[in-house]
């Protein structure tokens, strides 16, 4: 009885749990990251941005979010019902099942695949479903417009982060996220880490992540000058707020990729004593933060792209480019001998 | 159009080496830090006029006599016909009073007449902008309501009222 219990049930008992664990870590962070958000946008408008729920209006996401679950929700009569409700369902489901290769230090990874980033690239592929379902099932012109712009802006700029990630592999040679970090570790601290010897890569990388996510700059599938609010312009309550999760965790797995595959994940800058004293999570989170700054930064200071302006931007620069530097590193890393 | 090939050179450069939006980033940094004009208004307020034309308040006198002498002049002044007035004698002193005094808060327009027209300052618009309700019967105020507004708000108006006397 008890070996059964220690063959069978604890096995998947234990990935539940750590699954439950990384979800409420995930979404905890991301309550008081979509505060930071619009904390940050707000301040480089001068205003104050919420400020009423809690102390400095830092529970203002658990505010709307009950708000959000307590609303009606209002399904449009012209709408594919099933489809109509799957839709932000994918989404959610499929943003937040990428964070299971994610190694927030050391073996804290849930699943520490061996193709990691192969998981991630596919599953945030399939994300691009759920936008294209819910603009289709709204039954709707401007969700069906958000919802084809969206489809084709993804679809381009992930040419380019493959080509991108690419690269990194090269150097690291390892699809593993784990070994990826852990290849960055070298005497210089964070001098070795990606982010210089593939300065290009990285802020490539880092304004593909904005296109990918939908973000501004690229929020055109929502440019709600044009499009109302694009694919989610039918949506509302909770529906809508698994549409808004899950482009928020896209978003925060974009700035931990970077982190893990540029910023050298959980290393310490150095690693000398006072700095490698801190647990490596502290690290990690302290260069996603970083990251999500970054990303919240582009938002106040960036206008919005115009539709082929986004368009000439991944197929005639970003592509162009990145299959050049895929040729350039893999060139340089057998010319010198460097290739692991 | 045609670029010498410095300036396009120029441009492509800047373009790669994102020089717009490193400024731009800068840029933004030095506002992020810059004080925030907004006022946190429930909390905070802006100075208000002592002119300011707000919620509608029927004072009393100091010995709590109403000053309304249903003369009305506010009524025959009201260009949006907002007020109603009903007179009669009071049975306690037979004294000229009001019945009725019905002010239609959704067709005023704050211009201020009725205030100016009124002979013993008995109808005032208060500096009170607050008064946002849920139905629209809610704001057809009627003479209890306007004298309840003017018990409420009477230090205000009586110094709005003598900060402004130099001026009129």
């Amino acid at each position: 009885m008890l070996e059964f219990f220690w063959t069978w049930i604890w096995p998947p008992l234990l990935i539940a749990i750590h699954s439950l664990a990384v979800l409420v870590v995930l979404l905890v962070l991301l309550a008081f990251l979509l505060y930071a958000d619009r904390k940050i946008w707000a301040a480089v408008q001068l205003r104050r941005g919420p400020n009423v729920v809690g102390p400095w209006g830092v529970f203002q996401s658990f505010a709307d979010m009950l708000k959000f679950v307590f609303k009606e929700v209002v399904i449009p009569a012209g709408s594919n019902k099933g489809i109509y409700i799957l839709a932000p369902m994918v989404t959610a489901v499929l943003a937040m099942s990428s964070w299971a290769v994610i190694p927030a230090a050391e073996g804290w990874a849930v699943a520490n695949l061996n193709v990691g980033i192969l998981y991630i690239f596919a599953i945030s592929s399939l994300e691009v479903y759920g936008i294209i379902l819910g603009g289709w099932a709204s039954n709707n012109k401007y969700a069906f417009l958000g919802a084809l712009r969206s489809a084709a802006q993804m679809v381009s700029y992930e040419v380019s982060i493959g080509f991108i990630i690419v690269t990194v592999l090269l150097c690291a040679g390892s699809l593993n996220l784990t070994e990826i970090v852990l290849a960055q570790k070298s005497s210089y601290g964070l001098l070795g880490w990606y982010w210089l010897p593939l300065f290009p890569m990285f802020v490539m990388f880092f304004i593909s992540g904005l296109a990918e996510t939908n973000r501004p700059p690229f929020d055109l599938p929502e440019a709600e000058s044009e499009l109302v609010a694009g694919f989610m312009t039918e949506y509302g309550s909770t529906p809508y707020l698994l549409f808004m999760l899950g482009e928020y965790v896209a978003i925060l797995l974009m700035s931990a990729m970077t982190t893990i595959l540029f910023l050298g994940g959980w290393l310490p800058p150095l690693d000398i004593a006072p700095f490698n004293w801190l647990p490596g999570v502290f690290w990690f989170l302290l260069k996603f933060c970083a990251v999500f700054f970054m990303f919240a930064m582009v938002k106040a200071f960036v206008p919005r792209y115009r539709y082929d302006q986004l368009m000439r931007l991944g197929w005639k620069v970003f592509l162009p480019i990145s299959l050049a530097m895929v040729v350039i590193v893999a060139g340089v890393l057998v010319g010198f001998g460097w290739a692991p | 159009m045609k670029q010498s090939v410095a300036s396009r050179a120029a441009q492509i450069a800047n373009a790669m080496l994102l020089k717009d939006f490193v400024s731009a980033f800068f840029l933004a940094m030095r506002y992020f830090f810059k004080p925030k004009p907004t006022i946190n208004y429930p909390f905070e307020k802006g100075p208000l006029s002592p002119r300011f034309r707000g919620e509608h308040a029927l004072r009393r006198y100091p010995n709590g006599e109403e000053r309304c002498i249903a003369c009305k002049l506010c009524e025959a002044v009201c260009p949006a016909l907002a007020i109603t007035i009903e007179a009669g004698l009071r049975q306690s002193d037979n004294t000229r009073r009001t019945i009725r005094y019905d002010i239609d808060m959704t067709k005023c327009i704050y211009c201020g007449y009725c205030q100016e027209a009124c002979p013993v300052e008995a109808i005032v618009l208060g500096p009170n902008f607050e008064f946002a309700m849920e139905t629209r019967e809610e704001l057809f105020y009627d003479k209890a309501r306007l004298l309840t507004n003017g018990d409420r708000w009477e230090r205000e108006i009586a110094r709005n009222i003598a900060m402004d006397a130099p001026y009129r």
